[in-house]
């Protein structure tokens, strides 16, 4: 049968440059106070400068803009729409498949990451951003057990990775303790952080919880930045000890044995970074197995339970105190390790790297990629760190781009990249039990 | 005492500021349930309009500062309701009736792309115009200090105290009003009845910017500096002092408001001005504590 198209579907010419004209009117409204018009200093008092030009050149933009992409869109529904009538009830298989290709699709990333710095072995930039790329898959791991598991919004996650970055660069500096020791302990630390802020949040719902970490995460940073004596103040914590291989540093040259001697290879910078690579996909890795396995614990099955419905989870006898306070333990935990590797790997951190920004990113990593999704979380960290690398030839265009893609992706995927927000454990129509 | 005085009449003019923008807030989150974090960039939009139109009108040669402020007052509401306007029709609507932290995060996307929107147009240097009311009336003097009432804070209260009373006016006596707190209760049923929901919603935006527009004015003249960034921190003390009042309360917005700029202003002359924040976010968590929804929110019926 061949696709029905009604007469109303397709406007007609002057419907179109009727509503591209509503655009352009917008853009011209918007467009006046600030890019027809700006003020600049000029002989030390502000002058008005005009920019009609270019104004007139967005509102063209916008005009043209709106009539390619109404026409697209129109296009695109009514091929969906003959599609959807085709296709008919075949959509239930799809997604059965979908699961076993996104394990594929997994499989194939861990493999990638895996040769990355083999293959890139002289590429420093690329393996520099490849570790980027993974202290947020971390982070976005760790954010994912409180915000999409547990379902608590936590817009201050940053306070966490800025105690673990701080714990270890104090305990390195101040007590020598090394990375491997610091690490755990660095955790343990965050985690008591996290239940510091679980505990008085734990009668909060929705948006006044979302505030309260908010709050947690200015009042860290605020007192990082004042508290001098303590962690520096603005000008943060310097010559942080990098980590060594098994006891083996990684420095040109020395008396002890460094990497390069032990191993009889030259010394070259690219080892460090190559390890400090793979140092945070182990430990990525780990955070993955962790949260996969605490998901079928029973655990795990009480965060997802509370965050489809806590009150079901109460009458039934569930202790929710419990559920959401090991949620938050465990993120700020993971939070913290990552903060530790941060702070190793650069040597140097002060309040600047843990801004409300770096939480709204993370927090977008999730929501990005999916909310529970582990692999929809890779795939948005490395949209999310590469789109402003990439952008680095726009530089001071870049952010503009990165918040305006932050609204398309969201916009065209409102369930993130990966939608996966089913519970593990279903009763399906047919009675049985669907892992 | 004397410096009490001072610092209350300070606490007030900031609580003011903080309460009108907090009403934007507080609106959108009665009638769509979500946070709308590119709201203080509205307002920091509306700074610039002020900023700019302050300066044209200097330059055309107008010197009469209550016409001045007249004119940039309702320009800046009428662009920045645009602004509003287009934030909601571009970020939020589209994501109606999805997950509850979809619009969030686009909210969040909104509010960096406006800062830095700004940023490259306006150019990233702090803009500072020639001071505008100056003077004030002094109040109460001791040999070492004297309270002063400066004519930009008198200014702010009395624009804040009349915009109050209009704005309630408009929600509980108005067929708009009525129209919006419908939407707040159930939209579903609300556009069962023949009430444009959309339009109602894209108005709710408009008013909120509106309310920012006029706190963006009032500060460009109180401070007379505005740069990209003021948007952030405004934007998340009214937050608080709306979650603090009780989301969806509008006189709960301008009380969290008040209570926000006198912490800030005492804590910041009697104790520390560096933890000032640490203050307000302290005693916000305490007060979320006792009272989860807010000192004058209503608590939250959970339906199963």
């Amino acid at each position: 049968m061949p696709p029905l198209v009604f007469a109303n579907d397709a406007p007609t010419a002057a419907e179109r440059l009727k509503d591209a004209s509503g655009v352009a009117l917008i853009a011209l409204l918007l467009g006046i106070p600030m890019i027809g018009l700006t003020t600049a200093d000029q002989g030390g008092s502000l002058q008005v400068l005009t920019r009609w030009p270019l104004l007139a050149a967005f509102i063209a933009a916008s005009f043209c803009g709106r009539l390619v992409v109404r026409y697209l869109l129109d296009a695109l529904k009514r091929r969906r729409q003959a599609q959807d009538r085709q296709a008919g009830a075949a959509g239930a298989k799809e997604t059965r498949r979908g699961g076993r290709m996104l394990e594929s699709i997994g499989w194939l990333a861990f493999g990638l990451a895996l040769v990355l710095p083999i293959v890139f072995s002289d590429n420093r930039y690329v393996v520099d951003t490849a570790t980027t790329v993974l202290i947020y898959v971390m982070l976005g791991w760790g954010l994912n057990v409180v915000v999409g598991l547990a379902g608590l919004l936590d817009l201050g996650h940053v306070a966490f990775y800025a105690v673990g970055a701080y714990a270890y660069a104090l305990l390195s500096t101040q007590f020598g303790w090394g990375f491997w020791a610091a690490l755990p302990v660095a955790g343990i630390i965050a985690g008591v952080f996290g239940l510091a802020l679980g505990w008085p949040s734990l009668r909060l719902r929705g948006d006044y919880l979302a505030i309260v970490t908010l709050g947690f995460g200015e009042i860290i940073r605020v007192v990082l930045i004042n508290w001098t004596d303590f962690s520096g103040g603005p000008n943060g914590i310097s010559s942080i000890p990098r980590p060594t291989f098994f006891g083996l540093p990684f420095v040109p040259s020395s008396d002890n044995p460094t990497f390069a001697t032990y191993f009889g290879l030259e010394f070259s910078p690219m080892h460090r970074i190559i390890f400090l690579y793979y140092v945070i996909l182990v430990l990525s890795l780990l955070t993955n197995v962790l949260v996969k396995r605490l998901r079928k614990l029973p655990i795990g099955r009480a965060w997802e339970a509370v965050r489809e419905d806590e009150i079901a989870c109460k009458a039934l006898g569930m202790n929710v105190t419990n559920a959401k306070l090991s949620a938050f333990a465990l993120g700020a935990m993971l939070g913290g390790v990552a903060g530790v590797f941060f702070a190793a790997r650069q040597g140097f951190i002060s309040p600047e790297s843990f801004t409300f920004n770096e939480s709204a990113i993370i927090l977008a990593i999730v929501v990005l990629g999916g909310m529970g999704s582990q692999l929809g979380v890779v795939l948005a960290s490395v949209v999310l760190v590469l789109l402003p690398e990439l952008g680095r030839d726009f530089a001071e265009y870049r952010m503009l781009l990165f918040g305006a893609a932050m609204i398309l992706i969201m916009v065209w995927r409102p369930g993130g990249i990966l939608s996966h927000r089913e519970p593990t454990l279903l009763l399906s129509s047919e009675g049985g039990r669907r892992e | 005492m004397a410096l009490a005085l001072q610092q209350l009449i300070n606490g007030l003019t900031l609580g003011a500021v903080y309460g009108l923008i907090a009403i934007g807030y507080t609106m959108v989150y009665g009638i769509i349930g979500m946070i709308n974090f590119a709201h203080g960039d509205i307002y920091m939009v509306s700074a610039f309009i002020a900023v700019t139109g302050f300066t044209l009108l200097a330059a055309f040669g107008v010197s009469s500062v209550p016409f001045a402020l007249v004119v940039v007052l309702i320009v800046a509401v009428l662009f920045t309701s645009v602004y509003g306007w287009a934030v909601e029709r571009l970020a939020y609507r589209p994501l109606r009736g999805s997950t509850r932290l979809a619009p969030l995060i686009s909210a969040i996307g909104m509010s960096i792309f406006l800062q830095n929107m700004v940023q490259l147009t306006q150019g990233a240097r702090v803009k500072p115009i020639p001071p505008m009311l100056t003077g004030g009336i002094d109040i109460y003097e001791t040999a070492e200090f004297t309270v002063r009432i400066a004519y930009s804070q008198m200014l702010i209260v009395l624009v804040t105290v009349g915009l109050m009373i209009a704005f309630s006016w408009l929600i509980t006596r108005t067929s708009f009003g009525r129209q919006q707190r419908a939407c707040e209760q159930d939209r579903t049923m609300t556009a069962l009845l023949g009430i444009n929901v959309d339009r109602t919603i894209s108005l709710t935006f408009m008013l909120g910017a509106a309310l920012a527009a006029v706190a963006g004015v009032m500060v460009t003249v109180y401070y007379g500096v505005v740069d990209f960034y003021i948007g952030f921190v405004a934007g998340i003390k009214a937050f608080t002092a709306a979650v603090l009042g009780g989301v969806g309360s509008l006189p709960g917005a301008m009380l969290g408001g008040l209570i926000i700029g006198l912490i800030e202003a005492f804590w910041s002359s009697y104790l520390s001005a560096e933890y000032k924040d640490v203050a307000t976010f302290s005693i916000l968590i305490l007060v979320l504590m006792f009272r989860p929804s807010g000192l004058l929110g209503r608590p939250e019926v959970e339906k199963v």
